[in-house]
């Protein structure tokens, strides 16, 4: 397939929704391997943006950039894929291991049931078609945290093929359109995951926890994305399809999602080039920037005149670049063969179940079908017809965690109109939010909190300024409700009008000249007026109502 | 007592003419009595008495647990038994202490039988002579029996006696030693190409593989995966009915047992007339290697049935050529895998090199798995390799398919059971088997076994030296209970003879000097 150009790849902070760190597709000076790559380097473009790369070429030189992904997701499941033995997240180091988890001789493996149909339901919200036979193979290689020597999973006829993930890039001058762009998924596979090996460097030995050999979801997507920004997208909507389904937590930083990525450059029109392979990417945001240097490293290199190697690499986000594994044993051969001791894995739908089957024995695709939850596009699209919200509003909602949650308690519980709240819950709210770094679940003020302060608002008992004020007073965590400070501050909307008219005339006496101005005419010194009334009320008064009496009184 | 049937002695042991204390005990004298023959690494005496003291108090209680309760069995090596060392006959395995119980071994406690012991084997059962065990060959009893002596000394060319023992065959040789010595009623092999049938026909035993899938491998330390079935080996076939009983049926642990309801308890009605039967003859099976005993006797048996009124016919099993190098590619590549594990980190052996991992890797593999085990893993990882798998494996795979067809073929024909030499010729003396290497032999001794699904060897008579013969039948997979309905009355008919070891059992101590001079002439 024709990958878009590198060019029209996003610039700047182009997704909001991404979480990602804006101008990440644009990696200066990515470092390559030797210096004598980095002295030539120097002498052409290699620290150059891209961009400007490609204008001194004059589009001889278009890269386009090609990349894909394997993601792996631990199946959210109480017990592991094909053991009895619990999943806990940091249970002590193996105390939850079987003799199979340990692979004594003898043991033999048994499929969860769980676990299968956590990968029918994901193949299904991914639009795949889902296999009704579906195999399972070993994979061999010798590894301190693979006590079998071989991994079980799904190479040659995996559980779900040719599905789709639609996930929305924003575009236009204030990305503020969102387009749909969609990634084919290759297959999804069930696998077992390894033990984890702890490398202890100042003993010289290694540590083998075999806690972790859960259920995997292993998804393949192909290779239709072209920067590090629609990966990290992508990846954010499964995982956030993945969360909505309850099939795995997706956790990144717990290792429950885990991306490598395939990644290659060439001109448009001609043959893919070399891919590398980049490893154990435990954030979205490393994920965009290691693509994206590696991109610029593949770009670097072949421009001048190097080679890529077909290689595995890893992304090291201190230094932000990415440096090859230097695989001792070269290329791996996994020698892969069918598992003997599974039989093939059959799934069954409303017209091939068979009569009289044991429902605890079959498990049926229709079945887990109907039972599928909404997926966040629904959800996305719901928000919009319901609330009036924009497309990347709904976006945001979704993607930051918990905050979906928060504003639908905030719109139960007040009377304000849904934009209000969604323009305090994505500005103001998420603001506090991202200036201290803090998560939804983290926030010192509640939605009820939120809600009754734009009760305020709604009701006109107070200013939008004052009730700024407010908010800030309840981000100090003291316990008081926004009623409470209101009235300790004395922060309602004087509607005294007698007492508004007393003070615009204090006012008007103490400041003689600006009145003087307002009466030659000049249209600013108004204005002026009404801010020095507003600040003899502490901001409490309403500037519509101020001006309308100073009009009076000044006879405009 | 001791040479009894396990059914009989069942009989005795409910009648109190023995207590099961009395009978562990009487096995456990005569394990020591013929531990010349090597049949077994481990013997487990504590726990056999005191699982003979629990059954003891079931009987007094009048809560016996049935047929096998306080039977003494024996179980091969390479089955985990919880709290006794399992070897495999490999230096990379012992020590190795598993924690838990193969299914079936679970199954023959829970029936109340004692354990007598674990019996050798070839390494990791690779082998067709339980000679190739890091704890030595096994000798068959045969080879201290009467009728083979006074045979011998016949012969005039025989040369020192006691050096000139025979094979037993294998891999599970120990098992076989084991019940044919009297020192236990049954005993637990496994059976992937002939392992359990094999060392029957050879030590005049009954010798089943039942049907895969019939029988849970949970626990069984693997040589193939998809052909192991854990095999039964006893003195007649009522016995390996009973046994059947207690270990068929379904099993969590292991997805590759079927679910299909089996009949319980296996009894084998005694057949009146075969004139219903048809009995096949594979005529591919007729080698020029097939000794003219083994041959004349499969002859006389299928005559036997045709002259009590079945119809016997010639079959044909056309991929029969195909069947040793088809099961030597997807063997060696099982092999390959099953043995990865043993890498030294968990259990086992570990070697004293610590640089790397890899390192330790290697030597530890190399100092565990002699050379057999790991010329098959080095064949296997060929085989596996992304250039080779299509090549080898998946046509192996296909090869395969068609020999499983063709007892499908021959099954849908009409034919109820095949009738086959078990092996070319009776057992051979251990000097003249070790002459080829183990491969040549795997060949050679599993030649009819290989293929085949469910099977039972059966005693039929003893050749012009004296030693047993046995003949195969092969039945259609999950007609478990009717090929062995067709043993049981070919077993009536033949009257194999029992082996007389008395002269062994009260001459030990000569035999066990001998033993010493044997050993020594082997060194020179």
């Amino acid at each position: 397939m024709a990958a878009p150009m590198l060019r029209w790849g996003c610039r700047g902070r182009r997704w909001a929704f991404a979480r990602v760190d804006g101008g990440s597709c644009h990696r200066r000076g990515a470092p390559t391997g030797s210096t004598s790559n980095q002295i030539r380097g120097e002498s052409s473009v290699a620290q150059q943006p891209l961009h400007t790369a490609q204008k001194t070429r004059k589009g001889e030189h278009k890269w386009a950039a090609v990349v894909g992904l394997e993601i792996h997701a631990q199946i959210s499941s109480n017990s592991k894929l094909f053991s009895g033995s619990q999943v806990r997240f940091s249970a002590p180091p193996n105390s939850l291991v079987s003799f199979f988890d340990a692979s004594l001789p003898g043991t033999l493996p048994v499929l969860n049931r769980r676990c299968v149909e956590a990968a029918v339901m994901t193949g299904l919200a991914l639009n795949c078609h889902i296999n009704k036979k579906s195999l399972f193979d070993r994979k061999h290689y010798f590894y301190a945290d693979l006590p079998a020597g071989y991994q079980i999973t799904q190479q040659r006829l995996p559980i779900a093929v040719n599905g789709s993930l639609i996930y929305g890039v924003c575009a236009g001058k204030k990305q503020s359109q969102v387009i749909p762009k969609t990634v084919r998924i290759k297959q999804i596979q069930l696998e077992q995951d390894s033990g984890k090996s702890l490398h202890d460097n100042l003993r010289s030995q290694t540590l083998i926890d075999l806690n972790r050999a859960v259920g995997l979801l292993e998804v393949v997507l192909e290779p239709d994305m072209s920067c590090g920004e629609e990966a990290a997208t992508a990846v954010r909507e499964l995982q956030l399809i993945l969360q909505a389904l309850g099939t795995s937590q997706a956790n990144m930083a717990e290792g429950q999602l885990r991306v490598d990525a395939n990644i290659s450059v060439h001109h448009p029109g001609e043959p893919l080039g070399v891919r590398t392979e980049v490893k154990n990417l435990n954030s979205i945001r490393f994920l965009a920037k290691a693509i994206d240097y590696e991109i610029q490293r593949q770009i670097n290199e072949l421009e001048n005149g190097g080679e890529i190697l077909n290689e595995t690499r890893s992304f090291h986000h201190k230094l932000g670049c990415t440096m090859s594994m230097r695989d001792k044993e070269g290329k791996q051969d996994y020698r892969f063969m069918p598992e003997p001791n599974l039989p093939p894995l059959v799934l069954y739908d409303a017209t091939s179940l068979p009569a009289g089957a044991d429902p605890q024995q079959v498990i049926n695709i229709d079945q887990i079908r109907e039972t599928l939850p909404e997926l966040p596009s629904v959800t996305r699209e719901k928000l919009v017809q319901q609330y009036g919200m924009l497309l990347e509003h709904s976006f945001t909602l979704l993607n930051e965690v918990g905050l979906l949650e928060f504003f639908q308690n905030v719109i139960k519980e007040t009377r304000a109109e849904p934009k209000k709240v969604t323009s305090w819950v994505l500005n103001t709210f998420l603001g506090y939010l991202k200036q201290q770094n803090l998560a939804v679940s983290e926030s010192p003020v509640t939605p009820s909190a939120l809600a009754e302060l734009l009760d305020l608002l709604d009701s006109r008992t107070i200013s939008s300024s004052a009730a700024k004020q407010v908010f800030e007073e309840l981000w100090k965590r003291e316990g008081k409700t926004p009623g409470q400070i209101v009235s300790e501050k004395q922060l309602e909307l004087m509607q005294d009008q007698g007492a508004l008219e007393q003070l615009c005339h204090s006012v008007m006496e103490a400041h003689p000249q600006v009145v003087m101005d307002v009466k030659n005419r000049n249209p600013r010194a108004i204005n002026k007026l009404i801010g020095l009334v507003r600040k003899a009320t502490q901001s409490r008064a309403d500037p519509v109502m101020i001006k309308e009496i100073l009009e009076k009184k000044l006879s405009l | 007592m001791l040479g009894r049937s396990l059914r009989e002695v069942s009989a005795a042991l409910k009648q109190g003419q023995i207590t099961p204390t009395e009978l562990c005990q009487k096995c456990l004298s005569l394990i020591k009595k013929t531990k010349f023959l090597n049949a077994y690494i481990t013997v487990s005496e504590e726990v056999a008495l005191k699982q003979a003291e629990e059954s003891e108090k079931r009987y007094k209680n009048g809560q016996s647990l049935g047929d096998l309760d306080g039977i003494p069995i024996a179980v091969k090596d390479n089955f985990s038994t919880s709290g006794i060392e399992t070897t495999c006959a490999s230096n990379m395995l012992k020590g190795y202490i598993p924690p838990y119980n193969a299914t079936v071994v679970q199954k023959l406690l829970d029936q109340g039988a004692l354990l007598m012991g674990k019996t050798n084997l070839d390494e990791f059962a690779m082998g067709s002579g339980s000679t190739d065990g890091v704890f030595g060959p096994v000798k068959n009893p045969w080879s201290y029996s009467k009728q083979y002596r006074e045979k011998r000394k016949q012969n005039p060319h025989s040369e020192n006696e006691d050096s000139d023992w025979l094979i037993t065959g294998g891999s599970s040789g120990g098992s076989a030693a084991a019940v044919s010595a009297f020192t236990c009623y049954a005993a637990l092999g496994s059976d992937t190409g002939g392992s359990t049938r094999n060392p029957a026909a050879h030590c005049g035993l009954v010798g089943f593989k039942p049907s895969y899938g019939l029988v849970s491998r949970h626990g069984l330390i693997p040589l193939v995966n998809s052909m192991d079935v854990p095999g039964i080996l006893t003195r007649c076939v009522d016995d390996a009915a009973i046994v059947l009983g207690a270990l068929a049926g379904p099993d969590p642990r292991d997805s590759t047992t079927v679910h299909e309801p089996i009949n319980k308890p296996f009894m084998l009605p005694s057949l009146a007339d075969v004139s219903k039967l048809c009995i096949g003859i594979p005529k591919e099976y007729l080698v020029p290697e097939l000794s003219s005993e083994v041959q004349s006797l499969w002859s006389k048996a299928a005559d036997l049935f045709e002259s009590e009124g079945a119809k016997v016919i010639e079959v044909s099993l056309p991929h029969t050529s195909y069947s040793i190098v088809c099961y030597h590619v997807l063997c060696t590549s099982e092999v390959a895998s099953n043995m990865a594990r043993f890498d030294g980190l968990q259990y086992g052996h570990r070697c004293d090199i610590d640089v790397s991992t890899e390192a330790m890797y290697a030597a530890t593999r190399r100092e565990g798995f002699n050379d057999v085990v790991r010329g098959r893993i080095l064949s296997g990882n060929f085989f596996l390799l992304k250039e080779n798998y299509e090549n080898y494996f998946v046509k192996a795979q296909k090869v395969r398919r068609l020999i499983a067809n063709d007892f499908v073929n021959a099954f849908n024909s009409g034919v109820d059971v095949l009738l086959t030499p078990t092996t070319l010729s009776e057992a051979v003396p251990y000097l003249e088997f070790i002459k080829e290497d183990n491969r040549t032999r795997s060949a050679q001794d599993d030649i009819f076994t290989q293929a085949v699904n469910m099977a039972v060897s059966i005693p039929v008579a003893l050749s012009n030296q004296g030693l047993p013969i046995g003949l195969q039948f092969i039945g259609r997979a999950f007609c478990d209970q009717q090929l062995l309905t067709v043993a049981k009355w070919f077993e009536k008919q033949v009257q194999f003879p029992v082996i007389q070891l008395q002269e062994l059992m009260d001459d030990c101590s000569a035999v066990l000097e001998n033993e010493k001079l044997a050993s020594v002439s082997l060194k020179q």
